[in-house]
């Protein structure tokens, strides 16, 4: 097959691409400015950008989740330079824990549970996944597991805070899944 | 207020909550050793944290006890002592615990953050 310049393939993005990509760069800056503010303890971190994921979460669905914070992820990576890194792959198993988790979340009743649940059930994921991937591959010894109260207090504290905070934006700013966006 | 947090997430909350404290208490707490104290005919001769494995030797008037540390336990891994009662003691995690090799003069006693006994043996 011979390809010249009249036969090119035109991607058309739809709506949802625009949004899932909006989203994610934002995400992309609050991972930035979250990889800047020091931390106590190597791998607790606000997790801002997870913000980000509940609102695509609520008003695109999970797989526009998926979308934002696998991206987010990649994305972070490449402009912190730490692509590929352990550190790297640790916020990779968090965040693949986490959406398996927004994922469950998305069955309880939106009556009941609202974003600062989702974002609770996911900071516990999040850290689950990665002291897995630690005890596992990084840290192949018993003693990771002293330091797991103090993940668990992190999560507790940041997915609470970050929930609450997606709740704000949703309500200051309500959008329904269904709303055409007013850019292209 | 009421929009922010629903009924059901305060019951994730709380769940969470309950989860940190059991964690909290389970790692933390529980007579947990932290360290462990060699000794050395009546001489205290290390005091060392159950976090970091090592192996260490105590000189004793019959020969050297290798003590050896790992995954938060210890043990008296070797002992020139005849009957061996310390070496078969094993692993020792709990704080109070103690392998004592008579005939050597050594001994491990394992510490923590409370002591609630002043001995244990099993």
């Amino acid at each position: 097959m011979t390809a010249s310049t009249s036969d090119t393939l035109l991607l058309q993005p739809r709506a949802d691409d625009h949004r899932i990509a909006r989203l994610a760069a934002l995400a992309i800056v609050l991972a930035v400015v979250d990889a800047g503010i020091p931390s106590p303890l190597p791998g607790i971190k606000p997790g801002l950008a997870n913000i980000v994921t509940l609102l695509a979460l609520e008003t695109l669905g999970w797989r526009a989740a998926v979308w934002v914070s696998l991206l987010r992820i990649l994305g972070a990576g490449l402009l912190l330079g730490s692509l590929l890194t352990p550190g790297f792959f640790l916020g990779l198993a968090g965040g693949v824990a986490s959406l398996v988790g927004l994922g469950l979340t998305q069955a309880w009743p939106r009556r009941w549970f609202g974003p600062v649940s989702a974002s609770l059930v996911a900071a516990f994921c999040h850290i689950g996944g990665q002291l897995l991937l630690a005890r596992a591959w990084l840290i192949p010894s018993d003693n990771i597991l002293y330091f797991v109260p103090a993940f668990a207090l992190a999560a507790l504290v940041t997915g609470l805070v970050n929930g609450a905070i997606a709740s704000k934006l949703l309500e200051a700013f309500p959008c329904a899944p269904s709303t055409p966006s007013p850019s292209p | 207020m009421s929009r922010l947090i629903l009924p059901g997430d305060w019951l994730v909350l709380l769940g969470g909550v309950l989860l940190t404290g059991w964690l909290g208490w389970h790692l933390w707490g529980q007579g947990q050793a932290r360290s462990v104290t060699i000794r050395a005919g009546g001489q205290r001769v290390a005091s060392l944290s159950l976090l970091h494995n090592r192996i260490v030797q105590v000189p004793g008037p019959l020969g050297v006890t290798v003590v050896e540390i790992a995954g938060g336990k210890a043990r008296i891994k070797q002992d020139p002592s005849p009957r061996q009662y310390c070496v078969h003691q094993g692993w020792l995690s709990r704080s109070g615990q103690i392998a004592i090799c008579l005939p050597n003069a050594t001994s491990i006693e394992l510490t923590g953050p409370n002591q609630p006994y002043d001995s244990l043996n099993f």
